[in-house]
């Protein structure tokens, strides 16, 4: 009974790449609109973009972490 | 039907790629044992050494492929330094150097099939990102003295809330280490998961035209996730070397 709730953890936890793969979109697109309205300032901000992606998905893998700890650890 | 509930029905389960394995023999793994992390480790610093070994051993006005290679590296990684942490902070590059070779070289060979990925194992990232945070620390203290601490003491918020900020801007320091590891572990790791997941679907024979595909898609983006997480490491560690260098807000 115990594994079968885990796995039904692992799967809630799943939830959490999709929030995070709205937070990856939210800085992508938001960078896309202000580099389409300054093209020439866009260049110098492309390593921004990345720390924000990459902070944004970072709390994606943490989901990701907690549903393998749940299917293979717990 | 035992094996069955262990792999989840799959043919083979999608996380058997990580377990580290005894190159020699299947005795315990001990602290000393030679392991394929141990190979694939070793491959990588040989690959880092050769590329710059060889693209810096015949310096030609025209330069062959592995001295563009070479040179494009130097240049993507000394700009980013540049760019991020200011004049002072090229002094540091070297190390960041290091690191951004190291890690996008794991990666890569990590895509080859039936290798092992080495970046894939939190006891790999967490040694990079703790050697950045004692190394970002210790000289943000040599650098600074007790005025490292303006870090966490932002001087531009109203003086009511900058207690409250200050045990956020500490806790968030600490975590830095953590983030700065899982990042880069459980992207390799989750990639290379998935597509070993799409794998077990191929023997199905139904969907195996379509996983195959999968695969092959994944793979693609794999290599791009490759490459994209070294630069973020390297790009965050020339975050944390500013934060040292500056602490001012």
């Amino acid at each position: 009974m115990e594994g079968e709730l885990a796995h039904i953890g692992a799967g809630l936890a799943a939830i959490g790449s999709g929030a995070a793969a709205i937070g990856v979109g939210n800085v992508a697109g938001n960078f896309l609109a202000g580099a389409l309205r300054n093209p020439s300032a866009a260049a110098g901000q492309t390593a921004t973009l990345f720390i924000g992606i990459a902070f944004a998905e970072a709390l994606g893998i943490f989901s990701f972490l907690v549903a393998l700890l749940l299917m293979f650890a717990v | 039907m035992a094996t069955e509930a262990e792999t989840g029905g799959l043919v083979f389960h999608p996380m058997d790629q990580f377990i580290v394995r005894p190159l020699f023999g299947d005795g315990p793994v001990g602290l000393f044992t030679l392991t394929n992390a141990t190979l694939w480790l070793a491959l990588t610093v040989l690959a880092v050494a050769a590329l710059m070994i060889v693209g810096t051993s015949r310096r030609a006005i025209i330069p062959s492929r592995s001295q563009s290679v070479g040179e494009l590296a130097y240049g993507f990684v000394y700009k980013m330094v540049e760019d991020v942490t200011g004049k002072d902070g090229v002094r540091y590059f070297p190390y960041i150097m290091t690191l951004f070779l190291f890690i996008v070289f794991a990666n890569f060979l990590a895509l080859i099939p039936m290798s092992f990925s080495t970046t894939s194992h939190f006891a790999v990232t967490v040694v990079l990102a703790m050697a950045v945070f004692l190394t970002v620390t210790i000289l943000g203290f040599v650098k600074n003295g007790a005025g490292f601490l303006g870090l966490f003491w932002v001087s531009s918020a109203p003086l009511a809330l900058r207690p409250v900020l200050a045990i956020i801007e500490i806790i968030s320091y600490f975590v830095r280490p953590v983030s700065h590891s899982i990042r880069l572990a459980g992207n390799i790791m989750a990639g290379h998961a998935v597509i070993k997941v799409f794998a077990g679907f191929a023997a199905i024979a139904v969907i195996s035209p379509l996983s195959i595909v999968a695969i092959t898609a994944m793979y693609g983006l794999e290599v791009l996730v490759a490459f994209i997480q070294a630069y973020v490491f390297t790009i965050l560690t020339c975050v944390y070397l500013k934060d040292a260098l500056h602490p001012h807000h």
